[in-house]
């Protein structure tokens, strides 16, 4: 019994004191900063980051996936985020408005297309139905984003609002935190069918796994989405470097390559 | 496949707030088993209160007391340079919080199971208040505190809720090996989910066959 309490005590010391000071190592010698950003870029980003790396090998490049509205609230909230890559314009606005985010970094960066999405083994054809998929009798839950705080859930609702369906099938809704979470729901079959970024739609896993139609873009507002630097940032040169690459001409075609339309 | 970063956050955050908990659990357990005030009840109801409240309320109300618009809040800003939520300190704050009765209550446990004529011999021999404490409560009660510690330790390796309000999942700082797993079903990634939830199964299956070990012993003993 002593033995174990002399273990354990060693246990609970080890995984207090190394990890720490292991943790603090690589971040001296690099410049790290850490992105508040919108879950339908997950894949494209993921891309962008790696390129971001290559060409600065002392650049360190970490992401949090979220919902735009939850991402803001943390920052307005003090989340020591550097850059803030939205699914829509107006959380960017809101933060400069608050002084949560430097005044003259607003960058719209993409524009993102809600497509409806089965997986392969689904009886409905979603390409020639269209959004009358979503009334097929074997469908019993529709995957959306949540719209209270995502803009993707926003602008599923008010598709499926102008396009007459929304009334009929408003009990089968089942909402994801973010858009990601919206796309695991009918990527794991819990949900018959979704309305989901086109972005994740086209990416590797559930390009093979799926089939999609992608929703008239004049059905729902544009999701024009833009991007900020947060004032709190430590590093504000890499940031800017980081951004640069996005809307450069790298970023700009992996973006497109997952279905986003640049901005005008 | 496994995210060794946050596996070790994790640790780092169960021993902290388990060596936290011991620090203040201790005094107050045994504050709790010795006192005859009868307003203690009302000690014990906030001390199980993470028991019963959803972590969504109890991220809330550290958001509100700790965020950047509260006086509190910027005091703290102000003494460690960060704001206490998305900070690894805030997470170690909300665990202690969230953990509390899974270390208090089975430290209360061992004292007031305690023979009391043992703690009266001592205070006849002339043994002070904190004397009493040092030498005889807490060194007679060691499997309920261990028991206690390996609990707390526990409950946060599987704290979620919290974490996710109060965390922001930024790598090495707040994405604990819980969020991690969130993230990577929301990126399809299964595989390694499935991995790390692995994981996060067998080491809290044998953290919890020790403690329950160590409450035979005790009963036994």
């Amino acid at each position: 019994m002593r033995l174990l309490f002399v273990l354990l005590t060693f246990l609970t010391a080890s995984s207090v004191f190394p990890t720490n000071a292991r943790a603090q190592e690589p971040k001296v010698a690099m410049r790290e900063i850490i992105v508040a950003a919108a879950a339908d870029l997950k894949f494209a980003l993921d891309e962008i980051v790696q390129e971001f790396q290559r060409k600065y090998p002392d650049a360190k490049v970490s992401i949090t996936y979220g919902s735009s509205g939850n991402l803001f609230s943390q920052i307005d909230n003090g989340a020591p985020f550097d850059l803030f890559l939205s699914a829509d314009i107006d959380f960017p606005k809101k933060l400069i408005e608050r002084k949560k985010a430097l005044v003259d970094s607003l960058f719209p960066y993409a524009v993102g297309q809600v497509v409806i999405w089965v997986p392969n083994e689904s009886p409905i054809d979603v390409q020639q139905l269209g959004i009358q998929a979503l009334l097929a009798p074997s469908v019993h839950k529709i995957a959306i984003a949540n719209p209270e705080h995502a803009p993707y859930g926003r602008a599923a609702v008010a598709a499926m609002k102008k396009l007459g369906v929304y009334d009929q099938i408003t009990d089968k809704l089942v909402l994801g935190e973010n858009i990601a979470q919206a796309a695991q729901f009918v990527d794991s079959r819990a949900a018959d069918i979704g309305l989901i970024a086109l972005s994740l739609a086209v990416s590797p896993r559930m390009k093979a796994a799926g089939r999609y139609w992608e929703v008239p873009l004049d059905a729902y507002p544009r999701l024009e989405q833009g991007g900020v630097i947060v004032s709190a940032t430590k590093q504000p040169e890499l940031t800017r470097q980081f951004r640069e690459m996005i809307i450069g001409p790298q970023g700009r075609e992996t973006l497109q390559h997952y279905g986003f339309i640049m901005p005008r | 496949m496994m995210d060794w970063v946050a596996i070790g956050l994790t640790l780092r955050l169960a021993g902290c707030a388990a060596l936290v908990l011991l620090v203040i659990g201790l005094p107050l357990s045994y504050w709790l088993a010795t006192t005859h005030w009868r307003g203690r009840v009302f000690v014990e109801a906030i001390v199980a209160l993470p028991l019963v409240l959803p972590p969504t309320v109890l991220g809330f109300y550290l958001l509100v007391a700790f965020g950047s618009r509260s006086t509190l809040g910027q005091g703290v800003a102000r003494l460690t340079g960060h704001l206490l939520p998305f900070s690894f300190g805030g997470l170690v704050v909300a665990s202690v919080m969230y953990s509390l009765p899974f270390a208090v209550q089975p430290f209360t446990v061992a004292f007031r199971s305690l023979d009391p004529t043992l703690l009266d011999v001592a205070k006849t021999f002339g043994a002070t208040r904190l004397q009493i404490f040092r030498h005889v409560a807490v060194p007679m009660s060691w499997h309920g505190i261990l028991a206690g510690m390996v609990l707390s330790f526990a409950h946060t390796l599987g704290e979620f809720g919290v974490v996710l309000m109060v965390g922001g999942s930024i790598p090495g700082v707040t994405r604990t090996l819980s969020i991690s797993i969130y993230d990577q079903v929301q990126s399809l990634n299964y595989a390694s989910a499935a991995a790390n939830s692995l994981f996060l199964l067998v080491v809290s299956f044998a953290i919890l066959s020790i403690a329950y070990m160590l409450q035979r012993h005790f009963r036994i003993a």
